[in-house]
């Protein structure tokens, strides 16, 4: 058992140190492929310590989202960043000194602030079901407020597309909305 | 090739006339014999084939998707039991079989990108096309069964199909997954990402080895997500006479059959036009499902 938890603590550093390695490799490696993908090694090690923590549902959909997200972010970022850093060396860093300075400060200000600050001893232990506690704790009081933001995150994103989009329905339907089929650059599948 | 051989020793000289039966048949044994020697003649002529290296290719970016293939195949079957036995019984069982047929996405991509050739490339993003279509119907229809059981663990998810299968009340949800499965493996309609009019796509710089390795790690997500649907769909290792385990396999190898079997009866999907088929049509479709699930299960409890 307390070989166990050495092994346990070993993997759990390691993984840290995979973390920070690979998110500086963000900022080491001259690909936009590289680039991004770094990024998602570094998150899913993050979100392997947070299995290690026994939040396993949010470890997992640590991995999921981030790994999803920078499969779509190499994609946008190769087809529509200027100056095409997909197919020439490209660099990560900019107002480097700055950069640093700022990365070098904030470090030191939450290095200092993780010693100094008195942490209370732990109390309680934790629930046998972490994931239910968890949606419990999101979903059970706040029941409500969920309810009521939902919608209204979906209504702003659907008011964020349309604005955003330059075809209107005009421009498919025609100006009394009654031309068919509608005006469309890309055809659908589904033969609207 | 040693059938191939014994064929043509045994064929009838020029001056010998032969039965048409005879040459049917001789036809269809040799066809037969070539076709179940395929596979091993394919690998070994990949494993020596020479390796085909192209002007600047990121290496390491290409080998990394291609061999990952299988390694996310292997974390999917982790998590399914096999009668008693569970690699790894994990409580979020569902989400993690999600997690890693996510990881396809990057990996696929990788594949694509690493050769440095524009029609791997194009293949790269026809996969990831393919991707936004199916995976969010996917996960809803994962969601149902989840629901159903009350639990995100593989093995009780299967114990919850105590005298009725899932697939059998929630068919929708069930084809969906079928759907998915099909995406994440590039099989079938939705192989255009390895597609001919792209020179192969994705594996058009892949040879030798590596094209050996990315195929057995197509063929092994198509398996895993197979072994997947008996627990979330097929009432697990439920059935008379035989033991769990070997219920298991009986049905991972006929859904398997299945995707097989359609591998060439459903149209090319192309990835523009599912765009539209994944949101307008298998999304909602996928969320009805769960929301009679839902009503179900609160009404049941």
């Amino acid at each position: 058992m307390e070989v166990l938890t050495v092994l346990v603590d070993i993997a759990f550093v390691a993984l840290g140190v995979l973390a920070v390695l690979s998110g500086a490799a963000v900022f080491v490696v001259d690909s936009m492929a590289r680039a991004t993908y770094a990024l998602a090694v570094s998150f899913v090690a993050v979100g392997a310590q947070v299995l290690f923590l026994q939040q396993s549902y949010v470890g997992v959909v640590i991995i999921l989202m981030m790994v999803m997200e920078m499969a779509v972010m190499a994609v946008y970022m190769v087809m529509f960043m200027g100056m095409n850093p997909a197919l020439m060396p490209m660099s990560m860093v900019h107002s480097n000194r700055t950069a640093v300075a700022t990365a070098v400060l904030t470090f030191l200000l939450l290095a200092a602030g993780i010693l100094v600050v008195d942490w209370p001893a732990r109390r309680g232990s934790p629930p046998p079901d972490v994931t239910e506690a968890l949606g419990e704790a999101l979903m059970g009081p706040q029941m409500l407020v969920m309810a009521v933001i939902s919608p209204v995150m979906v209504a702003t994103i659907v008011a964020g597309v349309v604005l955003a989009a330059p075809r209107t329905r005009y421009d498919r339907f025609g100006d009394d909305l009654r031309q068919r089929p509608p005006d469309d650059p890309q055809p659908g599948g589904v033969g609207r | 090739m040693g059938c191939r051989r014994r064929r043509r020793a045994r064929s009838p000289g020029p001056g010998r006339s032969r039965s048409r039966r005879g040459a049917v048949r001789a036809l269809r044994v040799g066809g037969w014999c070539r076709g179940r020697s395929r596979p091993l003649g394919e690998a070994s002529r990949l494993l020596r084939q020479r390796r085909r290296t192209t002007v600047q290719a990121d290496t390491l970016l290409w080998r990394t998707g291609g061999a990952g293939l299988l390694v996310a195949a292997a974390l999917m079957l982790a998590v399914v039991p096999l009668g008693r036995w569970t690699v790894a019984d994990l409580a979020v069982g569902v989400v993690w079989f999600n997690a890693m047929d996510v990881m396809v996405w990057a990996l696929v991509w990788l594949v694509g990108w690493g050769a440095n050739s524009a029609h791997a490339l194009v293949g790269g993003y026809r996969f990831l096309a393919h991707g936004l279509g199916y995976e969010l119907p996917l996960m809803f229809a994962l969601v149902a069964p989840a629901i159903a059981a009350g639990s995100l663990n593989v093995g009780a998810v299967a114990a919850a199909q105590d005298g009725l299968w899932f697939a059998a009340w929630m068919p929708v949800a069930f084809l969906v997954y079928l759907l998915g499965v099909a995406g994440f493996s590039v099989w079938g309609p939705f192989a255009p990402a390895l597609g001919t009019d792209v020179a192969g796509g994705v594996r058009a710089e892949l040879s030798g080895v590596d094209r050996l390795v990315l195929e057995t790690g197509r063929y092994a997500l198509l398996a895993a997500g197979a072994a997947f649907a008996v627990p979330m769909f097929l009432g697990g290792g439920a059935g008379p006479l035989l033991p769990d385990w070997a219920w298991t396999l009986v049905k991972t190898l006929a859904v398997l059959a299945l995707l097989v079997w359609a591998r060439r009866r459903l149209p090319a999907l192309r990835p523009d036009l599912f765009m539209e088929i994944g949101w307008l049509v298998l999304l909602p479709a996928a969320l009805v499902q769960d929301l009679l699930v839902a009503v179900v299960t609160v009404w049941r409890s």
